[in-house]
């Protein structure tokens, strides 16, 4: 039990809940599901920089600089999508994607 | 200890990532939600990153996830709380996500434990310099507990060069030279802003499209 995780595992971490925030997208009816679908693939990511900035040198630095970017930037992404979601509430009285169907050639 | 600690809160955070995909309610996955950015916060503590983890406390369990809730809260009538997905659609989001799991995996235990090496450089002479370079940072220790990354990403964004060594030759005679944060930093300002006013914009209180009546 004292031997030392390897970036593995950490990189396997970040596969799921990849994996999850794109399945979450594809069914989650509700415009917010997706939002969370959204947050959960960008949690992945993080969790993928921030193992090889802890295990390779040479993303030592790096790593953490773009996770801190990718957590304020996803503030701001969550803030305009919610902004768009509660604008087409407003227009069209549901929060289902499958009926934003206007631009449907 | 870490690999206990590792495996608990990887076990907590995935079994909740999952449990966010597989409920109906939109307020239970709103819920789920935070325990995963929980338990990547701990993840993050768990890997030495604590700026990183802060912030993630900070911003994305303070304040997406209060985002979210608002969200959740201003368009949860009735029918919307609980929209059932068909089981047809299930089925195929089910199997292409476990092929991607599959295909993700496959490709992590392809990789050497310590990541991809950086590129050799054609010239061994400027490998040397990168080498030495590397090593007389005082952040190239193993104990990852103690070194003092918060100060250092802090200068970062202020313009001190504190990124990855590498070779430059502006006359002729290589130079080590290292990155800074700054133009980033500015960019992601600007972006801020940027957002900030366009969420304003959008989200503000306005008459709806034909209910003049």
């Amino acid at each position: 039990m004292n031997e030392e995780v390897g970036l593995q595992p950490y990189l396997m971490l970040g596969a799921l809940l990849f994996v999850c925030g794109v399945v979450c997208m594809a069914t989650k009816r509700n415009a917010i599901g997706v939002l969370i679908g959204v947050e959960l693939v960008l949690n992945g990511a993080n969790i993928n920089l921030v193992a090889f900035a802890r295990f390779n040198p040479v993303f030592e630095i790096e790593g953490m600089v773009f996770s801190l970017m990718v957590i304020v930037l996803a503030a701001g992404e969550a803030a305009v999508a919610l902004a768009i979601v509660l604008n087409f509430y407003n227009n069209h009285m549901t929060v289902d994607v499958d009926t934003a169907e206007e631009l449907k050639g | 200890m870490e690999s206990f600690l590792f495996y608990v809160i990887a076990g907590v955070t995935g079994l909740c990532a999952i449990a966010t995909v597989v409920t109906h309610n939109i307020v239970r996955a709103a819920t789920w939600l935070l325990f995963t950015l929980t338990g990547t916060s701990a993840i993050f503590f768990l890997l030495g990153a604590d700026l990183v983890g802060a912030t993630q406390l900070l911003v994305y369990v303070g304040g997406t996830l209060v985002l979210v809730v608002f969200g959740v809260m201003l368009t949860a009538q009735g029918p919307f709380i609980s929209m059932k997905t068909s089981s047809a659609e299930w089925a195929i989001s089910a199997t292409v996500g476990l092929v991607l799991l599959v295909v993700l995996v496959l490709g992590v235990m392809s990789l050497p434990q310590s990541g991809l090496r950086r590129p050799p450089s054609p010239d061994t002479a400027d490998t040397d310099l990168v080498d030495k370079a590397m090593q007389t940072t005082n952040l190239n220790n193993n104990d990852a507990a103690t070194a003092p990354y918060s100060a250092v990403i802090g200068e970062g964004f202020l313009g001190v060069p504190v990124g990855p060594p590498h070779i430059e030759r502006p006359d002729g005679a290589p130079r080590v030279v290292r990155a800074s944060y700054l133009l980033p930093f500015e960019i992601v300002s600007v972006h801020l802003l940027v957002v900030l006013i366009g969420a304003a914009y959008l989200a503000r209180a306005k008459r709806r499209r034909g209910a003049s009546s």
